[in-house]
């Protein structure tokens, strides 16, 4: 029985992850502050601008480890806290059935209505700019979506004979929810957090670019993207340096699930 | 049958009543039985009849919104409408079930080991390292060779016999006084049926214990059971003790049940 680790896929984003950690530490420079000397440089080693400056004379480098730390860091507790609410609620509501199911996935289906942009600058505009409020605007929003997966899949185990053979063998609600239907939910639900975190950053991204989001001079890769985006005629590095960032992200993180989602299924080899 | 001693179980006129799109659906109908200490009591019917139901109802498992009526009395306790509580501590405990889909009884995702101390440890209130040790007396006690080793793998690494062995080592963990067997040897093949069959009967002689024994094979009730209870559309509609049952089978549906088993034969036999 050999389970194929993603190898190249785990190093990669310990690799990222460890960079954006290291990376501002050890560089001369800082992500914030312009230099009137080094406007616009190419690449080069002399002054260890490795990926060359920005229009503001800011180190490449430097700026984009600083928006991967941001954008991992939202995207981690953003998709831990909606999966904290979202199984919670989802699989209450799925064992609960009845009355109890109506009321909780109709309280759902009314935040599901509620507008996201709009939401989002209501609560700017009563907190103020935040990166804690982004963590809060997306965890809000996607828990959502997890919550009616957990719930379906729920539902679909409820019927399954081990679940009446743990009822019969005298265990109690909490008992059988704990024991018995999250481990079978773990698969779907690792499989949904890898779809997650890929999106997560994306919002970030979005909330980024109408400015709700990471506020200059701090950055995240979807305010780089942004940036470069703007300028993309003249300095393609600035679009291309990020982006492709971006796509690794995401690859490496379906990669991981797919292996993880591999790993918990005990009958698949 | 003489009536000297009380049964263990008593089962006067339930109805069980499940909702359905076209109103209620009788799903068992003013059934009456009676089930001695060590004895095995065969439930036999065809699909629908309302065989499954009524040992659901037994447990205080019907699906939602079932509404039940008339008395099923264990060792006296009444059974129909007790509190969530009290049936839970009968179940697993007093009454255990044998499900009738080993394959699906098991909770894939768990290790045999688990899923036999969790129904201990919540019943005996004994710790971890001793249910281990009854689970494993347990398991050898059912006929699984190596109980260490299995004691750690999944449900989908054994096999149908196996796991039939596994669900129903889970059942009699508490040395249950009934035992409700809903078509325990369906889903197997003849060979394990007759040795499952033989492990109810060794055990049965062993514990003490009573076993409902619900089926639509006859040829299995004509193996195990000692008195036979014939069920049709939620009805009883015949009770004799197993012997009596086969020779001289008094109502219509029983002869027409025992006719089709005996037709089917033929060409069982013929096979190469």
């Amino acid at each position: 029985m050999t389970r194929r680790l993603p190898r190249v896929s785990l190093a990669l984003l310990g690799l990222l992850v460890l960079a954006s950690v290291v990376v501002p530490w050890v560089s001369p420079y800082d992500y914030y502050t312009p230099s009137w000397d080094a406007l616009d440089l190419g690449p080069q080693w002399q002054d260890w601008h490795l990926l060359g400056t920005d229009d503001l004379g800011r180190d490449l480098l430097v700026r984009l480890m600083w928006g991967c730390r941001i954008s991992l860091l939202v995207a981690a507790a953003a998709s831990l806290t909606s999966l904290f609410i979202g199984v919670l609620w989802g699989v209450t509501a799925g064992y609960a059935g009845g009355r109890t199911d109506g009321w909780m996935m109709r309280a759902v289906d009314v935040l599901y209505s509620v507008p996201f942009i709009p939401f989002v600058i209501v609560l700017t505009v009563i907190f103020g700019r935040d990166i804690v409020l982004l963590f809060i605007a997306i965890g809000a929003v996607s828990w959502l979506d997890i919550a009616r997966i957990v719930r379906g899949q729920t539902l679909s185990l409820r019927q399954r004979e081990f679940i009446e053979a743990a009822r019969a063998g005298g265990l109690s609600g909490a008992q059988i929810i704990r024991r018995h239907l999250l481990p079978n939910l773990l698969g779907i639900v690792i499989v949904y957090l890898t779809l997650t975190i890929p999106t997560v950053i994306l919002i970030e991204a979005f909330l980024s670019f109408l400015g709700l989001g990471a506020q200059s001079p701090l950055t995240s890769l979807g305010v780089l993207i942004a940036d470069g985006a703007a300028q993309m005629r003249g300095r393609p590095r600035l679009l291309i340096c990020p982006a492709v960032l971006l796509a690794l992200i995401v690859y490496c993180c379906n990669r991981i699930g797919d292996a993880l989602r591999d790993a918990y299924d005990p009958s698949s080899t | 049958m003489t009536d000297t001693v009380t049964p263990l179980l008593q089962i006067q006129d339930l109805s069980v009543r499940l909702p359905s799109q076209a109103g209620e659906l009788l799903a068992v109908d003013a059934a009456s039985l009676s089930l001695q200490r060590g004895r095995i009591l065969g439930i036999a019917g065809e699909s629908g009849s309302g065989k499954t139901q009524l040992l659901l109802a037994l447990l205080g498992l019907s699906p939602q919104g079932a509404r039940l009526s008339g008395s099923a009395r264990l060792a006296g306790q009444e059974l129909i409408g007790a509190t969530e509580s009290s049936l839970r501590r009968l179940r697993g405990n007093r009454i255990a079930m044998v499900f009738q889909d080993a394959m699906t009884a098991l909770n894939p995702q768990l290790r045999i080991g688990l899923q036999l101390a969790e129904v201990l440890q919540w019943h005996r209130r004994c710790s971890r390292a001793e249910a281990r040790e009854r689970s494993l007396a347990m398991l050898e006690a059912v006929g699984i060779g190596e109980p260490v080793r299995r004691y750690a793998q999944y449900p989908h690494e054994l096999s149908g016999g196996m796991r039939q062995r596994v669900v129903i080592a889970m059942a009699l963990l508490c040395e249950p006084d009934l035992l409700l067997a809903d078509e325990p040897t369906t889903a197997l093949d003849v060979t394990v049926q007759a040795q499952i069959l033989d492990l109810l009967l060794d055990l049965r002689d062993r514990t003490g214990m009573a076993i409902l024994f619900v089926t639509h094979d006859l040829g299995v009730l004509a193996q195990i059971a000692d008195d036979v209870v014939v069920m049709q559309s939620g009805q009883v509609v015949e009770q004799a003790d197993a012997l009596t049952l086969f020779a001289s089978p008094r109502h219509a549906y029983t002869q027409r049940l025992l006719a089709a088993a005996r037709r089917l034969e033929i060409p069982a036999q013929e096979a190469p």
